[in-house]
């Protein structure tokens, strides 16, 4: 179960995330919706440990009982090293992910998941094979893994790529950032399709960050969020999509 | 990030080998005639080398390019001999200097992927082997100072005329105190399919080492020489100025591949030039990750009509490093095309030149040139630099020029950590992405070492 608690942060002194409270528990899947500006990325970037994201409760009173709160199964991970929260089972897919020249698909992923899960031994024919079932489950062609990491891919390739990787990676929760922005039907469909299935076998648990009703129609996510001005305005289930795609947020 | 550590120079070890001779220190007629003595020499040599000496002594020191003041050229043994007979087996060698190529890795390697081997110990090629097949083929790959008294007519046909003694007061040195180095030649035709390789070991202290190197690719043959060097750590300086002359002849194809990984106390100044004729092709692959002071700018002179010539340059510069390295691609024939890559790493101080010259003559029509220059510096106490010289006379020629300067971003080392992978090895990730494209250019074993002294140079450890 991933806990976020009383989450607020800040960018060069400026208050984005004015308090966030939210839990999500294995195999459930939820949905943060908002307008622009309202702190989407923000939340994605700040759990993960962007550098230049600072978490705080009070500036006056660090340290006070209200304090800000990201935990991984019941453990505090908000000071730890993004690379720590990926071992803890934490994966953020990226709004407009790096390219790594020179720098392979399949060896990235290789490193990654050695890195993530140091106990498991799995000859690189078998990795392979993880990746290539990846690739294709999201519609690109296996010879991608030999491809430097996002350099040269369309804005839809990146999405695609990144959740190849999420698939691969095995983590226990997932952040997905407007996964659905620059995808076309067709690919909106099959990274649906992807997501659903992963947390239905796999147990992980999805927060799915957008600003568009439309992959959510496709995923069906149990709880519904609605993100204003750096808070939580509203949680329920998928009326609320209905509500924003009939009236707009501002009926929220 | 960790600090690069001198004490993991893992080639820093220096043998207790007793030279059986060595010159007297600092540089004289004197000390000139003595090795040529030594070698029992044609007079044509020796009176070659007075003149180079006087042609080094007549010359001043470049004014660019790296600090060449501190090279003290009266405190240099000029010719030390680590023993009396050269080797045809590894067998006849002594003990301890086999040792130090057993470090390295050269026999291990010499019977798994080369057709020949030489190995040069300060002065001279103490090891030199070459497959019976090629032999029998008619390649010659000997030291060059056999090549002078086995093969005179041909030696003395080429020597000298591809890098003057008067190029450049470092050739002008070489050439008057030359000692060991490769000679080769490729007759017509022949496909010499697994590299032949030397490897250069500086072992006693203020040395210079000054080989000779000399390759003839004969019309239509192949052949790609792979030179690898090390050094000991001292407190003082050595010096490294070679000189590398090949001629590339009609439709024939030459590879010319370094690992430069001198140990930081090495000055290395060395001259490199390629003749190619008519629908010859040239390679330079130039990797230079050791020395405190490396200038070189192999040449490829594309003389013949369709002449290729391509340059691949890799320079790596750590604390107290600098790599002023490059290459030049001279067209003086119609349709001859040239390809010259760079790619630098900076890091801890290092500082990294790129010093390149494109040089069209008047006639040499539909000529294409690419350059393409990278430098990625690590931190703000790092230095790159550009001086790219171009000089066209002709306009019906297609030139591209490309640089670019660029750091490990934060979003970069941010979105590895994401996915579980820390920064230290992500930087060595990012690095080794960026000389990709030169490595995947080298032999398989090649490459894995130039992966593993990286990771080296970037985390001080590997693994």
């Amino acid at each position: 179960m991933i806990t976020i608690k009383n989450f607020k942060v800040s960018i060069e002194n400026k208050e984005i995330l004015k308090g966030i409270d939210l839990d999500i528990k294995p195999g459930e899947i939820h949905a943060i919706m908002g307008p622009n500006g309202a702190g989407k990325t923000t939340l994605a970037m700040a759990i993960m440990g962007m550098p230049g994201f600072k978490i705080y409760d009070s500036p006056q009173r660090p340290g006070f009982a209200g304090q800000a709160r990201f935990m991984i199964d019941g453990k505090d991970m908000v000071n730890k090293l993004p690379e720590e929260k990926a071992k803890a089972g934490l994966f953020v897919s990226f709004q407009s992910p790096v390219e790594i020249t020179g720098v392979s698909i399949l060896a990235f992923l290789r490193t990654a998941y050695k890195a993530i899960h140091p106990d498991e031994k799995i000859p690189l024919s078998v990795f392979k094979e993880t990746v290539k079932k990846a690739l294709l489950g999201v519609s690109l062609p296996e010879d991608f893994m030999q491809r430097s990491v996002n350099e040269g891919f369309s804005g839809g390739e990146r999405k695609r790529a990144e959740i190849a990787q999420m698939l691969v990676l095995k983590p226990k929760f997932v952040i997905l950032d407007e996964i659905d922005s620059g995808l076309d039907v067709d690919s909106l469909r099959i990274v649906a399709k992807a997501i659903q299935k992963a947390a239905k076998e796999t147990h992980m648990g999805v927060l799915l960050i957008t600003h568009y009703q439309r992959i959510l129609h496709y995923v069906k996510p149990a709880f519904v969020h609605v993100l204003m001005d750096g808070k939580i305005k509203r949680s329920g289930g998928m009326e609320l999509v209905k509500i924003i795609e009939d009236k707009g947020y501002a009926a929220i | 990030m960790q600090q690069f550590d001198l004490s993991n120079y893992q080639f820093g070890f220096h043998d207790k080998i007793k030279p059986i001779y060595s010159t007297p220190i600092g540089l004289s007629e004197e000390t000139v005639r003595e090795i040529s003595g030594l070698k029992n020499e044609p007079d044509w040599m020796l009176q070659t080398r007075l003149k180079a000496l006087a042609l080094f002594f007549a010359k001043k020191l470049p004014m660019w390019g790296g600090d060449l003041t501190r090279i003290n050229f009266d405190n240099i043994y000029y010719y030390v001999k680590p023993m009396e007979k050269q080797g045809r087996t590894w067998e006849d060698i002594p003990a301890e200097i086999k040792n130090t190529f057993d470090k390295i890795g050269i026999p291990e390697a010499e019977k798994k992927f080369l057709s020949g081997v030489g190995a040069q110990y300060d002065s001279e090629v103490i090891y030199h082997s070459i497959s019976k097949m090629l032999e029998k083929k008619g390649v010659i790959f000997c030291d060059t100072d056999t090549a002078l008294h086995k093969y005179p007519e041909i030696f003395r046909q080429y020597f000298g005329t591809i890098i003057p003694a008067a190029d450049n007061k470092f050739s002008a040195l070489n050439t008057a105190v030359w000692s060991g180095g490769s000679f080769i030649y490729v007759p017509k035709g022949v496909h010499v399919d697994l590299p032949l390789q030397a490897y250069f070991r500086i072992n006693a202290k203020n040395m210079g080492q000054f080989e000779r190197t000399l390759i003839i690719a004969d019309e239509g043959s192949y052949v790609h020489y792979v030179e690898g060097c090390t050094a000991p750590i001292f407190t003082t300086d050595s010096l490294h100025s070679a000189v590398v002359e090949i001629l590339v002849k009609k439709g024939a194809r030459v590879r010319y591949t370094t690992i430069q990984n001198w140990s930081k106390n090495v000055y290395n100044l060395v001259t490199k030039r390629m003749f190619v004729e008519e629908e010859g092709f040239g390679e330079w692959i130039d990797g230079n990750l050791g020395s405190q002071l490396t200038m070189k700018y192999p040449s490829v002179y594309l003389k013949g009509r369709k002449a290729r010539g391509e340059i691949l340059s890799l320079a790596f510069a750590g604390a107290g490093q600098h790599q002023d390295a490059g290459g030049k691609a001279i067209h003086l024939a119609p349709e001859t095309s040239s390809v010259i890559t760079s790619k630098s790493i900076c890091k801890d101080g290092g500082r990294t030149s790129y010093r390149g010259l494109l040089k069209v003559a008047k006639g040499a029509v539909n000529s294409k040139s690419t350059v393409r220059c990278d430098a990625l510096i690590l931190d703000e106490k790092s230095r790159s630099d550009t001086y790219p010289v171009m000089d066209i006379n002709e306009e019906r020629v297609t030139i591209g020029h490309e640089a670019s300067v660029s750091k490990i971003g934060e979003e970069q080392l941010f979105y590895f950590q994401s996915r579980g992978i820390p920064q230290t090895q992500a930087e060595v990730m990012i690095v080794n992405g960026f000389v990709e494209p030169i490595v995947k250019e080298l032999p398989m074993e090649y490459s894995v070492e130039l992966n593993r002294l990286i990771q080296l140079e970037m985390t001080g450890s590997v693994g």
